[in-house]
């Protein structure tokens, strides 16, 4: 049997000190692995309760342009899957509390090879992995093998997905995704939907932490939602930091420094 | 919501799509089954191609074609439909469909520009917003068919990432679906994505062999012994075979782009050289490496350049039951120019694929065997670039 999933431990935990949860997101290998595997522990030092790390694709049409280039960077840099399972595994080793998700389209987990990647991803400490376009319809193919090994498929729940909704809170492992705004990843200036009455409907249906995603771009933005919820994920706010830092030609130890700071403002936590 | 086997050809079809168009799918697939029940809905339909796509098209009978290549061969010129190519039959139906779910935009992908100016001529027609994604590359390809949409009314937007055609396009109108899902009706050009697309598309192409069957019956009191259709994602072939997919008699071939060749790595081959995968929404073969990444593609031909294949072709591969052959650039140029001179019709570079796929294998056919080549589009679009690949323009 398998010891509990390390994410339920972390949000019990939270829950019971009133905290809120922050999960940043950064795609594995922008600009190279090395560099991922410093901004992931500054992340960790300035407060960042998960990690989140995404799989880059070479055709992500669920992303938005500030992944879609992280991702290219990525590939560019060579990074491959096993470069990323290695990353997991030594964090997760130095970081034994902190649990590791990898966000990733199905085809990257499919053409590896449900097995190979499940058996490796254990191995590595991955807790959970968040595919976006494995909807309920189509979990059954993976569900076993990811049980099997211990390993949640985090479920997304959006504002469209209407009656969908119930199931995917009844089934959810983990925590909830909750898309908070229409179209792909990436900054948004403002939204479109009631928080009460979203976060009501899908509290009514289960009990289980929900973390809000897609479009928040500052801490401001971030505590107002959080009020509704348990936790917040930041992505492109943070990628495209990163893509500043390159820009301006700075080192991995910069970079993972900046992206610290930015990361402690948002959890207010320590910064340097 | 529990288990969903709809949209499945033995492993492949399916519906791996992002949850916010979950929803929408759904909503897609209620209003076409409720379509489908109710006669009004196909009278419509069967009026729109008749009279505003000048339906039935023509099965010629090419005699020159047939005396040179020692069999009796017949072109179902859907090259003679208005917008000039199969696109029309897909899109008039979609769009009907779009204007009962009172949906205000269509959006659409296009390669060669054909399913673009299809959607843009429907929108143009029933009063709808329209945008068209394209890839960079393709707007330089075929930028007479970008001036034709924007003329109807349409915008057309350049698509810049990735290798900047089919593909890519295809990313971006999903992305732009995920955007504003709620007034737009995103026409699906191939029989590709996420179910249902994949059968609405097979479901208003068959016309094409539908009429096949009726006019070879009337003719000739039998059925072909072939058919033949190129195949890009694979909705005219489709088109053409679905129909005739329980008589084991029929050969069933399709002609994918097989580039500079197959073993020279650029090509747009995804039977001859691809794997299972899962990617804009469906699992189907894909040209992709070991780790899911989806490789480049080429083709001289913008509408077959895409690294996949509906996932009923997959099937239909799998089972034996129709046969893919690739088909290079250089043979369907000559193909393309061969029909011209014969016939006197210009096919378009698509389409010159099939008709080099039969000149390539008449030594399989006899007199007495009768095959049928749909010509998918008129080649007007590709003039130029062809004359430009033969040096005779600049």
């Amino acid at each position: 049997m398998h010891q509990d999933n390390k994410i339920d431990i972390t949000f019990r935990n939270l829950r019971a000190a009133g905290k809120k949860v922050f999960i940043p997101f950064i795609t594995a290998g922008d600009p190279d692995i090395e560099a991922t595997y410093l901004i992931a522990k500054e992340m960790i030092r300035n407060g960042a309760d998960l990690i989140e790390f995404g799989v880059p694709y070479s055709d992500p049409s669920m992303d938005g342009p500030v992944i879609m280039r992280a991702d290219k960077r990525a590939l560019e840099s060579g990074t491959r899957i096993q470069n990323i399972f290695d990353l997991v595994e030594k964090l997760s080793t130095e970081h034994p509390e902190t649990p590791f998700l990898l966000l990733l389209y199905y085809n990257s987990v499919f053409v590896y090879g449900l097995e190979k990647f499940f058996e490796a991803a254990e191995k590595a400490g991955i807790c959970g992995l968040i595919i976006p376009d494995l909807p309920l319809e189509e979990r059954s193919e993976a569900q076993p093998t990811a049980d099997a090994h211990g390993i949640y498929l985090i479920s997304m729940v959006t504002p469209t997905s209407g009656e969908r909704a119930e199931q995917i809170c009844k089934t959810a492992r983990g925590f909830l995704y909750c898309v908070t705004s229409l179209g792909v990843t990436g900054a948004r200036k403002s939204y479109e939907i009631s928080f009460t009455e979203y976060f009501d409907k899908l509290n009514a249906f289960s009990s289980i932490p929900k973390c809000a995603g897609f479009g928040i771009s500052d801490p401001e933005q971030k505590r107002r939602i959080e009020k509704f919820c348990d936790g917040t994920i930041v992505g492109s706010a943070i990628v495209r930091r990163i893509e500043e830092c390159i820009a301006a030609d700075m080192s991995h130890a910069d970079i993972a420094k900046q992206i610290g700071i930015q990361v402690s403002g948002f959890t207010g936590g320590k910064a340097l | 919501m529990n288990e969903n086997n709809c949209g499945r050809y033995g492993p492949y079809g399916g519906r791996y799509s992002g949850e916010t168009l979950m929803h929408a799918l759904q909503e897609l697939e209620d209003a076409y089954r409720k379509a489908q029940k109710d006669p009004a809905f196909g009278e419509e339909y069967a009026r729109f191609l008749r009279e505003y796509a000048g339906r039935p098209s023509l099965l010629y009978h090419a005699e020159r074609m047939s005396r040179d290549l020692g069999t009796t061969v017949y072109l179902k010129r859907e090259d003679l439909n208005h917008t000039g190519a199969h696109k029309i039959n897909n899109v008039l139906g979609q769009a009907l469909l779009a204007m009962r779910m009172g949906k205000k935009r269509l959006i659409a992908e296009t390669g060669a520009g054909q399913h673009g100016v299809a959607t843009a001529t429907a929108a143009a027609y029933f009063g709808l917003e329209c945008d068209v994604f394209m890839g960079k590359e393709d707007m330089i390809r075929q930028s007479l068919n970008v001036y034709r949409m924007e003329l109807l009314g349409a915008t057309v937007h350049e698509v810049t990432d990735g290798t900047a055609t089919l593909k890519d396009a295809t990313s971006e109108a999903l992305r732009e679906w995920s955007r504003r899902v709620d007034d737009t009706f995103y026409v699906i050009g191939s029989v590709v994505g996420p179910h249902p697309y994949p059968e609405i598309v097979r479901d208003f192409q068959r016309v094409i062999g539908d009429e096949i069957r009726v006019e070879m019956l009337e003719k000739h009191d039998r059925l072909p012994s072939a058919l033949l259709a190129c195949v890009g994602g694979g909705s005219n072939a489709m088109g053409t075979f679905y129909p005739f997919i329980g008589d084991p008699s029929v050969r069933l071939m399709a002609a994918e782009a097989g580039g500079e060749g197959v073993e020279s790595g650029r090509h747009a081959a995804t039977v001859a050289a691809g794997t299972t995968g899962v990617f804009h929404g469906m699992k189907s073969l894909f040209l992709q490496d070991d780790e899911g990444q989806i490789t480049p593609v080429y083709s001289i031909s913008a509408g077959m350049d895409y690294p996949g294949i509906g996932p009923e072709h997959a099937y239909l591969h799998d089972t034996g039951r129709a046969e893919y052959f690739s088909i290079t650039d250089d043979e369907a140029v000559d193909a393309f120019e061969y029909l011209s001179r014969m016939e006197g019709i210009i096919p378009a570079i698509e389409s010159s694929h099939a008709v080099a796929l039969l000149t390539k294998m008449k030594s399989e056919f006899t007199p007495d065997d009768i095959v049928v080549v749909t010509i998918s589009g008129r080649g007007d679009k590709d003039v130029e670039a062809i004359g430009r690949y033969r040096g005779k323009i600049r």
